[in-house]
């Protein structure tokens, strides 16, 4: 299904961006608005810029066309804002992947490209492939130790990476799942829960994953790792791949619909995001329309599986300041509200000092802090800003964010650490068993 | 692209402009122009340049150039007009005025303060807050209109009914007009009447007289407390009558708004907040005051309503709840376009004592021209915004639409009411405002006109009725206006 002017699969649709009533209620939500000033640079005039397009007084291949729908940042502030019920996110994923269309079937007549050869690699043949993101891993995780990132050697990395690599946690370089774990040690749990590894998440953040496990695991809601499973597809459907990402979902679909599962749990909001939006991704595909619908229902983030049937209050105390950043992807589209909020002041000696607009995206927005540095980093100093005095953590819920905050820190307020929700939770539980 | 451009516009006249405000904001890409020629309502123009202005000098030489090369202006705020304002009708440069972003000063002894134009309404009554006082005026947009546009179209609120419109609160304006010269009128003083009020003459002008670059504004100190109350009705009817009995007897409310229950069944749909589904008419209320005061009127107005038979009436217990309904009211608007894609919004205002009378003859004209009809608005005032949901790309029910359109202006004049309670004439009301001014009015209308911008080069194609685009404006796809960009709409 394709139309006149946006002629490759899966086009914006008219009954989409026609429910766009130009009401401006979303400007002040979005981020690039909120710096630049520019209609181009907001929801609006992205959805309008769309319909411009689909009405043929905008050529798709105009180049800032392009621009915008690529220095858009996907993360969502604009659908919480719109009463019509604009679906923001998906015009825009699908006007991306008509301009990428745009860019391969004119290879030589378009010098700039909107996602580079690099990305369009690591996305559809380095993420999809588990194995070779681990061995990735492992080679950085050398790299690391011999201290070639922190020293010279990262004039070797392009511009934009030299910083995040530098705040880059020390990877193992191990399999972060030895097969053993992957179930709960309780024989009848109240509730069995698919646990969803990610890619990213499972190479440099290991840990929370584990974290995760043992955390649903102590309070009854056994976690399974399903086999097959692989990376969630966003940065896929980020980068206008759209194919690639509907490879992955089908994937994850079979996966984890082969148990009996109740829920799916993710502990990265861009993941759990994209994870709910396989309905959308699959809504022409008669085979796995359905089945789409089934999975994303089960999706949500261990801070709402953990909110919704309880969690035992850690009995150790601990003394730690600390603010919460929320993924906007967990707050915009999974809609986590204030449950992470109330399971990190549930754990004794926690003081939560709020953060200002704490769902404001703090510019790592997948690779964005890569596409896009200048932008990643006026929205970093401004999260920086909002980060309240006198912590000792920010806490997130998501890897992106947490790389993007490392490198925050790391600028602006040396010191402070960055932490995952589990992994505060599961240090609290740890607590418990090893003091008397 | 460039080329079109170049042909109606001279490059010189580029290049000029671009020394004033930097090439980074002079806007020429039909990409970015196509996003400048729309407001909230259906109609899309398309301008020949976006020139973004971030100061008075800015603004003045931007304005002698396009005098100059009799270039038409097009002011702009947020682009949340409801009547077709800020549509580039004649193409031109459309003035983006969102650089203008400063609050100058917020004066706690003397109760006034200065703003910029384009500072948007909410960011400017929030700043207000904080120091303890209050700058009433709240049109529904307020997150996204700016304090220009509110100026321009003497904007209203919920909070109208008890506190009145931008034109109540505006001391003084700096403008500037379109030959360039700087006008200030009015002063920082709560009483003037030195010579003719020209700050009131600039208020509500739509920006067809000047550009108003900063506003000098009144704040008054805030309530003490202040109650939510949500009252729903099985009868429409109720709802109109308890509205005319709340005024009729006296009370003071701070803000009396309607909801009908097709505009209360998609805000729910946004917002879940358990609104009562199968009522058929909400009020909500707020009363502001000391505490004791509160509560009395909050007693006096539950008594009455139940006594004209509102089947529940709900008292916000928490601020958050309070701010929950206002936030849904304020949502309507928007959330409408979840019935159908298309909408067209009426502003009508009567005598308040007209309010049961022209909800019924709203009804009417729905069903007669059997057409999708939202009513919610501020009632308290008199001002209804009955909402058509349509289709545009339905050729045949938008004439369907535009005939119940013109039917809605003609009751609300023989009901003793105006065209436009608060979004202003623009483009979508001048072809009627013969009715409710005859040539007279007009006339002098045009003879303010005249003596501002004889050249008529400032926001043309609004206003007067001779001069805008045939009624109803032609909806066909932009692209003949790219093409014939200059000589107006297509004829
Ligand atoms: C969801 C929604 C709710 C609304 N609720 C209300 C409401 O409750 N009450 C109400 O009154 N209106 C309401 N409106 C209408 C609209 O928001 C107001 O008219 C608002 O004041 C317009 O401000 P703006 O900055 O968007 O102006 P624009 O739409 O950009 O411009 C409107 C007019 O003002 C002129 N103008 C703008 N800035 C200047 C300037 N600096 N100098 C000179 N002229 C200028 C323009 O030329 C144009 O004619 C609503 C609109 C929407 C979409
Ligand atoms: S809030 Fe929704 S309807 Fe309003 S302009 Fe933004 S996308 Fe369009
Ligand atoms: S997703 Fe975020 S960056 Fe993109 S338009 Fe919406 S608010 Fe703006």
């Amino acid at each position: 299904m394709a139309d006149l002017n946006f002629p490759f699969v899966d086009p914006p649709r008219q009954d989409q961006f026609q429910s766009c009533i130009k009401c401006g209620l979303c400007l002040d939500s979005c981020p690039t608005f909120q710096e630049t000033g520019r209609e181009l640079e907001s929801p609006r005039g992205r959805v309008q810029l769309i319909a411009a397009v689909a009405r043929g007084v905008v050529p798709l291949q105009a180049p800032k066309v392009a621009q915008t729908l690529f220095s858009c940042l996907d993360c969502r502030a604009c659908e919480v804002a719109c009463p019509s019920g604009v679906p923001i996110g998906s015009l825009i994923e699908r006007g991306r992947a008509q301009v990428v269309g745009w860019q391969e079937a004119h290879p030589d007549l378009h010098g700039q490209r909107s996602v580079s050869k690099t990305t369009r690699w690591a996305v559809t043949h380095l993420l999809p492939n588990q194995r070779r993101l681990r061995r990735l891993g492992w080679v950085v995780a050398r790299v690391q130790r011999l201290g070639l990132l922190s020293g010279p050697g990262r004039r070797l990395l392009p511009k934009p990476m030299r910083a995040m690599a530098q705040s880059l946690p020390p990877l193992t370089g191990k399999e972060t799942l030895p097969p053993e774990r992957t179930t709960g040690s309780s024989p009848n749990p109240k509730k069995k829960v698919g646990v969803f590894l990610g890619c990213v998440m499972d190479v440099v953040f290991g840990d929370a994953n584990q974290a995760t496990i043992r955390v649903l695991d102590k309070n009854g809601l056994g976690p399974v790792v399903p086999q097959g499973q692989n990376c969630c597809g966003a940065l896929a459907i980020h980068a206008g791949e759209r194919e690639t990402a509907r490879k992955m979902a089908r994937r994850n679909i079979d996966a984890f619909l082969a148990g009996d599962l109740d829920y799916i749990a993710t502990n990265a909001g861009g993941c759990g995001a994209a994870l709910m939006e396989y309905g959308e991704w699959l809504a022409d595909d008669p085979q796995y329309r359905e089945k789409a619908e089934i999975f994303s229902k089960k999706v949500k983030d261990v801070a709402q599986i953990l909110d919704t049937e309880g969690w035992q209050v850690p009995r150790s105390a601990t003394t730690e300041v600390v603010t919460y950043q929320t993924s906007c992807h967990l707050s915009n589209v999974m809609k986590a509200g204030a449950a992470p909020e109330r399971i990190l002041q549930s754990i004794p000696g926690v003081q939560l000092k709020p953060m200002a607009d704490s769902a404001r995206c703090c510019g790592s927005a997948g690779i964005y802090n890569l596409t896009h540095p200048q932008m990643a980093e006026a929205l970093l100093r401004r999260k920086m800003e909002d980060v309240p005095d006198g912590i000792d953590t920010i806490v997130t819920g998501n890897p992106g964010c947490w790389l993007q905050l490392l490198h925050g820190v790391q600028a602006y307020r040396p010191g402070v650490q960055v932490r995952h929700l589990v992994q505060v939770l599961d240090d609290a539980y740890q607590r418990e068993t090893s003091s008397p | 692209m460039k080329a079109a451009i170049q042909r109606s516009m001279e490059s010189s006249v580029l290049a000029e402009l671009v020394r004033v405000v930097g090439a980074k904001e002079v806007l020429v890409d039909i990409e970015e122009r196509a996003l400048y020629g729309y407001d909230a309502t259906i109609h899309r123009f398309v301008p020949d340049a976006v020139v973004r202005v971030g100061s008075l000098k800015e603004v003045c030489d931007v304005l002698q150039i396009c005098r100059q090369a009799h270039l038409p202006v097009v002011p702009r705020g947020a682009a949340t007009g409801l009547s077709g304002g800020v549509l580039p009708v004649r193409g031109g440069v459309m003035l983006d005025m969102g650089r203008l972003q400063r609050i100058r000063e917020i004066n706690r002894e003397d109760l006034y303060a200065v703003v910029e134009a384009g500072v948007t309404v909410e960011r400017f009554a929030e700043a207000v807050q904080e120091t303890g006082l209050f700058f009433p005026p709240d049109p529904s947009s307020a997150r996204a209109s700016t304090m220009g546009g509110g100026v321009a179209e003497n904007a209203g609120g919920p909070h109208a009914f008890k506190y009145g419109v931008f034109r109540d609160y505006v001391l003084g304006l700096t403008a500037v007009k379109m030959d360039g010269t700087v006008v200030r009128t009015g002063g920082k003083t709560v009483k003037n009447v030195s010579g003719y009020d020209l700050t009131r003459l600039l208020v509500g002008s739509e920006g067809t007289l000047a550009v108003v670059v900063d506003a000098t504004v009144r704040l008054i100190p805030a309530p003490k407390a202040k109650r939510t109350l949500l009252t729903a009705y099985d009868r429409l009817d109720d709802a109109a009558a308890s509205v005319s009995q709340i005024i009729a007897r006296g009370m003071q409310p701070a803000a009396l708004e309607f909801i009908d229950d097709a505009s209360m069944r998609v805000v729910e749909d946004y917002l879940h907040l358990g609104l009562p589904l199968d009522a058929e008419a909400l009020l909500l209320i707020e009363v502001d005051g000391s505490e004791a005061e509160v509560s009395r009127q909050a007693d006096e107005i539950t008594a009455l309503c139940e006594s004209l038979n509102a089947r529940s009436v709900k008292v916000a217990v928490s601020e958050a709840e309070a701010a929950g309904l206002w936030k849904a009211r304020k949502s309507i608007s928007s959330a409408v376009a979840r019935i159908k894609p298309s909408k067209v919004s009426e502003d009508a205002t009567v005598p308040r004592s007209q309010i049961p009378a022209m909800v019924r003859k709203l009804k009417e004209i729905a069903q007669h021209y059997e057409v999708d009809l939202v009513v919610f608005g501020h009632a308290g005032d008199g001002n209804l915004h009955p909402n058509i949901m349509c289709d545009e790309t339905n050729q045949e029910e938008m004439g369907r639409v535009w005939q119940a359109v013109a039917e809605i202006f003609a009751v609300t004049l023989e009901l003793g009411g105006t065209l436009t309670g608060e979004h202003g004439v623009g483009t979508m009301k001048a072809p009627f405002m013969q009715w409710e001014h005859g040539e007279e009015g007009l006339a002098v209308m045009r003879a303010i006109k005249n003596a501002w911008d004889p050249d008529h080069l400032l926001n043309p194609g609004k206003l007067f009725p001779e001069d805008a685009p045939p009624w109803p404006v032609s909806l066909e796809p932009w692209e003949s206006r790219v093409k014939h960009r200059g000589t107006s709409w297509p004829t």
